[in-house]
């Protein structure tokens, strides 16, 4: 090797450089922007439907805001997450958080990566990391696919919010993107619980599937009355609760229930990711 | 076993090295001396041990019992210190199918603190190179064949200067060309000072590259040292090709030999050469003395060889399995 590359820095980088990869190997999968792909196809359909059909849905019919579809475009993206909430996006963040750690481990490059060496402990942050930036991206792929196919079909203009104020169309694009940051703070508990699974196995399948159907599950004894007491401590508890954000004045009560929930998930499931995976013997 | 303070001229040193599954131990108070500097063979049929040793040497399992030193540092405690200058390849070749080889090998240059941005690029073209690989430097790995994908394994252990390099079975899938190329690396590799550990389950490979070597069986290593003493452990034969094979085997026995006895079909033609060996258990009989007896009794000699034992004969001896993958 010529003699520039063989120096050997005398104090290891901050290790920034692992954390770009994963995001450029998550983001150049195909399998992620076929399921974006698959998201962004919520609100087009959304829209081209109530386009096509004869009469503008009337207040309170279909899924929440979609007779405010008709005035303000922007408000697909808002009806779109409501319909994904309950299903698409768990099915998609259970696919991400599953695949961190079982993924590289059926591959065989999870003994690369700690051979290299990554440190199991940046490794959990650094795909975490990534699980929450497909959140993220999940979420504004909706929201704005959303966006740009109600402005394509339908006028964007001043719209009627819950409390019945009216905002101009600026106004109502930060309260879009205020609902698109509420829902993936919503998703990051459940990348926590998705990452922690994927510790426990090296069947990237199989965490996948186990992180969807605690996402269903929690759903379900959400909506059982018999079990009040749970209810607040249901990940998916808030999922659907950022109709505060759209009144005016702006509450932001149920923002921060939602996040400090979430944060407790993150808290715990990251612990015990960690508490499996740091003693893990990596066998693939 | 005497406990010894780390020694500064070992790349690797176990001591009583214990791993159980359940109860089975796969590895079984194994004690290995890898001095630096060596190409260091370690032998073993399938399922002797050999992977799960490295993996404790890395730090990728945990021990039940023993200590490691790699490069006069206690694993895992020094991990993130001794695993940027040991390069691995650890139970075959393992990558992302849907990257290209150079943007597999940039992703695990990532994992590596100590492995500069700035040259990562360049280092990626220079281990492509170095494994003949250049021109799939963009394919998918999904495309590679089996060798490709060895070649590609080995490029990764080589993307940052190493003093250590862990190669388990390096040479699986690689056809004669390939297998002569990684022995020419691993002589290069070894010439620049590196220390060189090969795990493998072919004795001839281990035989042309190593100079040292340690053989495993059933988790427990059963004998180890320069290549020289491991062979030393066994007996040389003198073989000698002749037409008159009654004769000489009367020769030899009067030079106080034991010939084996003849082998074949009794009707064989006597024409034909007969191939007669014999045991040399001690230094008493120099060999040119054997060809001087022979002549003059009117044997003729159409061949003749002193042969020392191979390290097959031992590893066969040692192991009592050959090739068979253990129990």
């Amino acid at each position: 090797m010529p003699s520039d590359l063989v120096v050997r820095p005398a104090r290891p980088a901050a290790g920034w450089a692992l954390l770009s990869s994963e995001l450029s190997v998550l983001f150049r999968r195909r399998r992620t922007w076929a399921m974006l792909a698959a998201l962004a196809a919520i609100p087009i359909l959304i829209a081209v439907a109530v386009r096509l059909s004869s009469s503008p849905p009337a207040a309170g019919e279909g899924p929440p805001f979609l007779d405010r579809v008709t005035q303000n475009g922007l408000f697909v993206g808002i009806t779109a997450l409501v319909v994904s909430i309950p299903l698409f996006l768990p099915l998609t963040v259970g696919v991400v958080a599953g695949d961190t750690i079982a993924g590289e481990a059926s591959l065989g490059t999870l003994r690369y990566l700690l051979v290299g060496p990554a440190g199991r402990v940046r490794l959990l942050f650094v795909k975490y990391a990534g699980a929450a930036a497909f959140c993220l991206a999940a979420t504004m792929t909706v929201m704005l696919a959303g966006a740009l196919i109600g402005a394509a079909l339908f006028p964007v203009g001043p719209v009627t919010l819950l409390s019945g104020d009216t905002v101009a169309v600026a106004e109502s694009a930060v309260r879009a993107l205020l609902v698109a940051a509420y829902v993936t703070v919503s998703l990051l508990g459940l990348s926590a619980i998705g990452l922690f699974i994927s510790t426990l196995t090296e069947v990237p399948v199989g965490a996948m599937a186990a992180t969807i159907v605690l996402s269903v599950v929690a759903q379900v004894l959400d909506s059982l009355s018999q079990l009040d007491w749970l209810h607040p401590w249901l990940f998916s508890h808030y999922w659907l609760g950022f109709a505060d954000l759209l009144r005016q004045p702006i509450s932001w009560a149920s923002f921060g229930d939602n996040a400090a929930l979430q944060a407790a998930y993150v808290l715990v499931f990251g612990a015990l990711a960690y508490g499996r995976f740091v003693t893990k013997d990596v066998l693939t | 076993m005497t406990v010894s303070t780390p020694s500064v001229d070992l790349a690797i040193e176990t001591h009583g090295l214990t791993k159980r599954f359940g109860h089975q131990a796969a590895v079984d108070g194994i004690d290995l001396v890898v001095p630096r500097g060596a190409v260091f063979g370690f032998l073993g049929p399938n399922g002797s041990g050999k992977t799960t040793t490295i993996r404790l040497m890395l730090g990728l399992a945990a021990a039940t019992s023993g200590d490691i030193r790699v490069l006069g540092r206690a694993m895992p405690q020094s991990l993130r210190d001794v695993l940027p200058r040991v390069g691995a390849l650890v139970e075959g070749p393992a990558f992302y199918p849907f990257l290209s080889g150079a943007a597999n090998l940039q992703r695990l240059d990532t994992a590596d603190r100590y492995a500069p941005s700035a040259t990562r690029a360049e280092r990626v073209e220079l281990a492509l190179e170095r494994v003949g690989l250049t021109h799939a430097a963009g394919k998918k790995v999904r495309a590679y064949s089996l060798g490709m994908k060895q070649r590609l394994g080995i490029a990764n252990a080589l993307l940052s200067p190493r003093d250590l390099l862990v190669l388990d079975e390096p040479t699986n899938g690689l056809d004669p060309q390939g297998t002569r190329e990684v022995r020419n690396l691993v002589a290069s590799l070894a010439a620049d000072g590196a220390t060189v550990f090969v795990s493998s389950h072919l004795l001839a490979e281990v035989e042309q590259m190593c100079t040292h070597a340690a053989v495993m069986s059933s988790g427990r290593i059963v004998a180890q040292g320069t290549l020289a003493d491991l062979r030393g452990g066994g007996i040389a034969h003198v073989r000698i090709r002749t037409p008159d094979g009654a004769e000489a085997r009367v020769v030899l026995a009067r030079l106080g030999l034991v010939p084996a006895p003849r082998v074949g079909a009794p009707d064989r033609p006597p024409e034909l050469d007969d191939v007669v060996t014999a045991p040399l258990l001690d230094d008493s009989t120099a060999s040119e003395a054997i060809v001087a007896a022979l002549v003059a009794a009117g044997v003729r000699v159409r061949g003749f060889a002193v042969e020392g034992s191979t390290l097959e004969d031992r590893f066969v001896a040692l192991t009592g399995e050959g090739f068979d993958v253990a129990q």
